[in-house]
C-alpha cells in the first residue's frame, strides 16, 4: 500500500513535523539545547483508516500524537486535518477546531477526574462546546453515548472509582465520541489493562470505527494489537520515522534493520521462523542524538556512511517508506 | 455504594446525584465532625441568639457584686467591676467568631488564588512564590503593632471605633496569614497540572479558566478545607493575642482575647474569669478543626460510602 494512503482521500496528513523541548540549566535558565522529542516526522492518514505507531519507550510515539491534535505547539512542520493547516492555529480558532480531533489516553485512572460523576465527565465537551443542546438533551446523549460504549446509561451518577479499569477507559472513548469526531488519537489506550480486557477495548474501537467512520492514530508498543487493529504501520526511533508501510507488507518482509528487530521480538508460540536480533546497548539522548542515521550506533549494519549522512525517507518500488541507506 | 441497588430499577433517567448531597450524607457519617458541629453550632447560636435571651448588659457595672463566683444570678460569676462574666464572653464571642472568620476567608481567598495562579502558570511561578516568601519571612507581631499604631486611627475615624478595628484586624490577620495556603495549593495544582484529566479538558478546548474551576479546584479543596480551619483557629487566637497585649479593640469592647487579658491579673482570686473565655477559644477551634476532617473526608468520593 502507497505511503500517501490512496485507496481513499486523506484526512490527516502530516508535513516534517517536528517538536523540540528546550533543556534549561544554569542560574540564569539559558537555553543550553533541546530534546528532539519528534524530528522531521511525515505520514498521511486515510478517511476510516487505522494508522499504527510503533515503537519503544521515549521514540516519540506520544508527542506524534500529542502534537498532531495540537496538545502541543510543534516546533516546525505542517499539519493539515481536513486539508485546514492547524500547525499555527491558536486560540479560539484552535478550540473552534477541537471537537473533530479528540484522544483517548493511556492511563484510564489519571484521565477521569476523580470529583466529577461519569455523566459530568463525558458531558465536559457537550458543555463546552454545544452550548445549543438542552440541558435534557445532553443527559440524553451521555445516556446514548453510555449505551453506545456498551455501559449502562444509569452508571452516569456514579463516580470514576466505583469502575474497572476497561470500563473507565469505555467511559474515556465515550468522552471522546461526544462531539463526534472524524479524527481520534489513542495514545496507547490498551497499555494499562490486562490482556482480556484489551481484546474488548480493541473490539470496541474497531466497532465503532465501522459504525461511525472514525479515522484512528493508533499509538502502541504492543505489536501483535497493531497488527490486530492497524491498516498501515508506522515504526519510530528516536523521534524519527523509519519505516512506514502497510501492515502485512511490514509484518512480513520489514526493511529498516530496527523494524526487524522490533518485530523479532515479538513472543510467539509456535517455533520461531527467524531468528532473534537482539540489538547492543540503549537508546541514545534525544538531546544529543547521533550524527547521520540515529539508529547507526545500535544497527548491526551499520557502516561509516551512516555516521556521515542522514538517511533519506525513501519511498521503496512498493510504495513503502524507509529512512535506511541499504533498504530495497 | 448503598444507594446503587435502589437507583438500579429506575427505567427513566435517574435525578442527577448532587455534589453536595453526597458530601452531606458523608459527613454525616463521620462522627468526631458532627460532634465537632453540634459543638460549633451551639457556641454560634449561643453568641448570636445569647445576648438576647440573657438580657444583662456586658458592660454594665455593679460595685456591690464585684469578683462574685458562680451563682444563679451570674452564672459564669462577675469580674473586679461586676460586670457579668457570662454577658460579657457572649458578646466577646461575636467579635471573636466574626474575626475569626472572615480573617479566614479573606486568608483562603488570597492564599488560594495565589497558590493556583502560581501553580497554573509557569510564568507567575517564580514572582508569586518569591512574594509568598517575602511574606513569610516577615515577623508578624512586630507588624501588626506597627500597622495598628498607624492605621488604628485614621481607620477609627472612618468607620468608627469598633468597626475600624474589626477591619483592620481581619485585614491584617488575613494578609499576614494566607502564605501557608498558598505554598500547599501551589504544589498540589502543579502535580493536577501534569494529570491526563487536565489534558483531556484540553483536548476537548475547555477554556482554561473553566479548567482550573472545574478540574483544579475541586480537587485541591480538601488541602484548602484543612487549611480553612486551623485559620479559623489561628485567626482567633492571632485576635486573641492582640487583644491580650491590649492592641485589638478598645477596653470597654470584650472578646474574648480581651476578657483573658483582663482577667489574667485576677486569676488565683476569680478563676472563672480565665477559664470560660480560654474554654470557648478552646472548644470553638476544636470544634472546628474536627468539621474540617470531616469536611475534607467528605469531600473527596474515594473516601465517601467507606
Amino acid at each position: 500500500m502507497p505511503l500517501d494512503a490512496a485507496k481513499t482521500e486523506t484526512l490527516v496528513s502530516v508535513r516534517g513535523l517536528s517538536m523540540h523541548f528546550p533543556i534549561y540549566a544554569g542560574i540564569f535558565r539559558r537555553q543550553v539545547g533541546v530534546i528532539k522529542a519528534v524530528d522531521d516526522v511525515s505520514f498521511d492518514i486515510g478517511r476510516g483508516e487505522t494508522l499504527g505507531v510503533v515503537g519503544e519507550s521515549g521514540c516519540g510515539k506520544s508527542t506524534t500524537g500529542r502534537a498532531v491534535i495540537r496538545l502541543y505547539k510543534p516546533t516546525a512542520g505542517s499539519i493539515f486535518i481536513d486539508g485546514k493547516d492547524i500547525s499555527k492555529t491558536e486560540g479560539d480558532a484552535l478550540r473552534r477546531l477541537r471537537p473533530s480531533m479528540q484522544m483517548i489516553f493511556q492511563d484510564p485512572q489519571a484521565c477521569l477526574n476523580p470529583r466529577m460523576t461519569v455523566g459530568s465527565i463525558i458531558a465536559e465537551p457537550l458543555d463546552e462546546h454545544r452550548r445549543d443542546m438542552s440541558r435534557a438533551e445532553r443527559q440524553e446523549k451521555v445516556r446514548a453515548l453510555l449505551d453506545q460504549v456498551g455501559m449502562n446509561p444509569d452508571f452516569a451518577n456514579r463516580y470514576p472509582h466505583e469502575f474497572s479499569g476497561g470500563q473507565r477507559q469505555r467511559i474515556g472513548i465515550a468522552r471522546a465520541l461526544a462531539l463526534d469526531p472524524k479524527f481520534i488519537v489513542c495514545d496507547e489506550p490498551i497499555a494499562a489493562l490486562d490482556v482480556s480486557i484489551q481484546a474488548q477495548v480493541v473490539n470496541l474501537l474497531e466497532d465503532l470505527q465501522d459504525r461511525l467512520g472514525l479515522t484512528y492514530l493508533f499509538i502502541s508498543h504492543d505489536l501483535s494489537m497493531v497488527r490486530h487493529i492497524a491498516d498501515r504501520v508506522a515504526v519510530m526511533y528516536l523521534g524519527k520515522l523509519v519505516e512506514l508501510a502497510s501492515r502485512d507488507a511490514l509484518y512480513e518482509s520489514p526493511r529498516h534493520p530496527y523494524t526487524k528487530a522490533l518485530l523479532s521480538a515479538v513472543p510467539t508460540v509456535e517455533k520461531r521462523s527467524v531468528e532473534r536480533i537482539i540489538l547492543q546497548g540503549d537508546v541514545p539522548s534525544p538531546a544529543n542524538p547521533p550524527s547521520g542515521c540515529v539508529f547507526r550506533t545500535r544497527c548491526p549494519m551499520a557502516e561509516a556512511r551512516c555516521a556521515a549522512e542522514v538517511p533519506a525517507f525513501r519511498k521503496l518500488a512498493d510504495g513503502r517508506g524507509v529512512a535506511c541507506h541499504f533498504a530495497a | 455504594m448503598t444507594d446503587a441497588t435502589a437507583s438500579a430499577p429506575v427505567a427513566a433517567a435517574p435525578a442527577h446525584r448532587s455534589l453536595w448531597a453526597d458530601v452531606w450524607r458523608q459527613f454525616r457519617a463521620h462522627r468526631g465532625a458532627m460532634i465537632g458541629a453540634g459543638v460549633f453550632g451551639f457556641i454560634l447560636l449561643a453568641v448570636i441568639f445569647g445576648p438576647m435571651l440573657w438580657t444583662i448588659d456586658p458592660g454594665e457595672t455593679n460595685l456591690r457584686a464585684r469578683n462574685q463566683p458562680m451563682s444563679w444570678a451570674h452564672p459564669f460569676g462577675t469580674d473586679n467591676v461586676g460586670r457579668d462574666m457570662l454577658a460579657q464572653v457572649l458578646a466577646g464571642g461575636r467579635v471573636s467568631l466574626a474575626v475569626g472568620i472572615t480573617a479566614m476567608a479573606v486568608s483562603m481567598l488570597i492564599g488560594a488564588a495565589i497558590g493556583v495562579l502560581a501553580g497554573y502558570f509557569r510564568r507567575l511561578d517564580g514572582p508569586l512564590m518569591r512574594l509568598t516568601e517575602l511574606f513569610l519571612a516577615l515577623p508578624i507581631l512586630p507588624l501588626l503593632l506597627v500597622a495598628i499604631l498607624l492605621f488604628r486611627d485614621t481607620l477609627r475615624a472612618n468607620f468608627g471605633p469598633e468597626a475600624g478595628v474589626f477591619l483592620l484586624i481581619v485585614l491584617i490577620i488575613g494578609i499576614t496569614s494566607w502564605m501557608q495556603t498558598a505554598r500547599i495549593v501551589r504544589g498540589e495544582v502543579q502535580t493536577l497540572k501534569e494529570r491526563e484529566f487536565v489534558l483531556a479538558a484540553q483536548s476537548i478546548g475547555t477554556k482554561e479558566g473553566r479548567v482550573i474551576t472545574r478540574h483544579i479546584l475541586p480537587n485541591v479543596l480538601s488541602p484548602i478545607m484543612v487549611s480553612a480551619t486551623i485559620g479559623i483557629a489561628a485567626a482567633i487566637i492571632t485576635e486573641s493575642t492582640l487583644s491580650f497585649l491590649g492592641l485589638g479593640f478598645p477596653p470597654d469592647f470584650p472578646t474574648w482575647g480581651r476578657l483573658l487579658f483582663d482577667g489574667k491579673d485576677f486569676m488565683t482570686r476569680s478563676p472563672g474569669r480565665v477559664i470560660w473565655p480560654g474554654l470557648f477559644i478552646s472548644l470553638t477551634v476544636l470544634s472546628v478543626n474536627f468539621i474540617g476532617d470531616g469536611l475534607r473526608d467528605a469531600m473527596d468520593p474515594r473516601i465517601r460510602g467507606r
